[in-house]
């Protein structure tokens, strides 16, 4: 199935999509890589609602453009590495999707099941197609930790093709392969 | 964007070395600004054949994005992917080149002003402060491999090396007798583990030799050589087939979604073992392997052969 999806995504919304699925998404999306996570969960701080929006696993290049930020190249980063974070992820903020590159672990399919989240997959490498897809930065979050990894704040139109990878029902696309 | 033509290049003659070293490093940022964005022929023309041959409907989903991906940063100029790696350099210098004593400096200089110019993302972290420098210098940042060699040219081969496609890679030393059917084994299961975050269909360089160094650099070697060539040793080549036909039967396909091909290339490189040890190593490349071949003449002239 092809779904083309809004932000916030709510909860029925999400647990309707099977792995497999593919995606487009319009709204707010934030990234956030290994420092991010770690400095969310610690330290919080990031004044942001992140309830039905779409967490990306991405370290995006920025420029300035005039007074605005300009993304040039924004394609997925691997979300494996962020295994160990995403469960308590998912739980204090209420993420309904997850975008990466390559699966993840059993804790974070386990929290999508239970609050109600989805991984999927963007094409790796693939980000310029990425970027044209972000039509403005609406923000930036911990500019501090350095370009790659600081949160990032996009406001993305038709963002995709997006591969459902964890479902909600147990579906796991890279686990049976 | 164009390899600079002719009358762009500097003239001969070194009589003002510093103003020549300048002009060849701009020559060099904009190759490597070049690279950033376009991927070098043979690899462009493997991905175009995949992605015709590619019959599975989500395999086809993710080539059409890489081939939009493609056209995109080429009519926009911008880098193909965001993780524009840590430039490495691989120097086949000629003992009489004319700059051979500044040309670590021009490098350098070329990667720092190709930063700015593409603009590449920073990506040299401190290992022990996990800071990033902020400007993708720093120690062994941009890497270069010296290899001092006979006449006046100087051969380069950078490559933009990217975390992702670097995250498979391993070396080791195993014994004789558990010998290249372990090794074999080792390279499809660590492919089997982590390929799929290396950004597949890829490139597998392969190296062995006496000692775990040596067949790391041989890998690396092996993964920059060109698409379409084969080890000249028959046996070496059989390995390379083999491993392909094996490493294709994984189905894991562009970005892991299955689909009947996983692997751009499987190169192998090869030095002798010693009585006691096989030491193997893997090295592998994303579908962007962002790599290409310069020389630089006597006159200074920068050539390339890797794009159109
Ligand atoms: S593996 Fe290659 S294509 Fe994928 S994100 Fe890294 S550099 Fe980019």
């Amino acid at each position: 199935m092809e779904y083309h999806l809004k932000t916030p995504i709510d909860e029925e919304t999400v647990r309707k999509l099977r792995t497999g699925d593919i995606l487009y998404i319009t709204g707010r999306m934030v990234t956030l890589r290994d420092e991010g996570h770690a400095r969310f969960l610690e330290e919080g701080g990031a004044d942001i609602d992140l309830k039905g929006m779409v967490l990306y696993h991405c370290g995006p290049i920025i420029t300035k453009d005039g007074d605005g930020l300009e993304v040039v190249s924004a394609g997925p980063t691997t979300s494996m590495r962020l295994e160990k974070f995403e469960k308590d992820f998912i739980k204090k903020t209420g993420i309904s999707l997850i975008v990466g590159k390559g699966g993840m672990g059993e804790s974070t399919a386990e929290a999508c099941r239970e609050y109600g989240c989805v991984h999927g997959i963007f094409p790796g490498g693939c980000a310029v197609a990425a970027a044209s897809k972000i039509k403005s930065v609406g923000g930036v979050i911990w500019e501090d930790l350095g370009m790659p990894e600081a949160m990032w704040i996009f406001d993305a139109e038709e963002f995709g093709p997006v591969t459902v990878n964890i479902d909600t029902v147990g579906g796991n696309l890279m686990k049976r392969k | 964007m164009k390899v600079p033509k002719e009358e762009e290049n500097m003239k001969a003659g070194i009589e003002n070395g510093t103003k020549i070293g300048k002009d060849l490093e701009s020559v060099l940022a904009r190759l490597l600004c070049l690279l950033a964005t376009h991927l070098p022929k043979d690899v462009a023309q493997r991905i175009r054949e995949m992605a015709e041959k590619e019959n599975d409907g989500a395999a086809k989903k993710v080539y059409d994005c890489m081939l939009e991906n493609m056209s995109l940063a080429d009519s926009l100029a911008r880098p193909l992917c965001q993780d524009t790696g840590i430039p490495n350099f691989y120097v086949k210098a000629g003992a009489d080149f004319p700059l051979l004593g500044s040309l670590e400096g021009i490098l350098k200089g070329a990667a720092a002003k190709a930063f700015k110019d593409a603009p590449l993302r920073p990506n040299a972290v401190d290992p022990f402060t996990s800071k990033n420098t902020g400007n993708n210098e720093g120690p062994l940042a941009p890497y270069i491999d010296w290899q001092i060699v006979e006449g006046d040219e100087v051969e380069i081969t950078a490559y933009l090396c990217g975390g992702g496609c670097s995250l498979p890679g391993f070396a080791l030393v195993l014994t004789p007798g558990e010998g290249i059917e372990k090794a074999k084994e080792l390279i499809v299961d660590k492919i089997l583990e982590k390929g799929v975050n290396a950004c597949p269909p890829l490139v597998i360089g392969v190296g062995i030799g006496a000692s775990a160094d040596i067949a790391a650099k041989l890998s690396k070697k092996a993964l920059l050589r060109k698409i379409g060539t084969e080890n000249g040793n028959p046996m070496a080549k059989d390995l390379e087939k083999e491993l392909f036909e094996k490493l294709n039967s994984l189905k894991i396909g562009p970005s892991g979604m299955g689909g009947a091909e996983s692997v751009l290339a499987v190169n192998v490189e090869f030095g002798v073992r010693h009585p006691a040890t096989f030491a193997v190593a893997l090295a592998t490349g994303c579908w962007a392997t962002r790599r290409a071949t310069f020389r630089i003449g006597k006159d200074l002239k920068v050539v390339s052969e890797d794009f159109d």
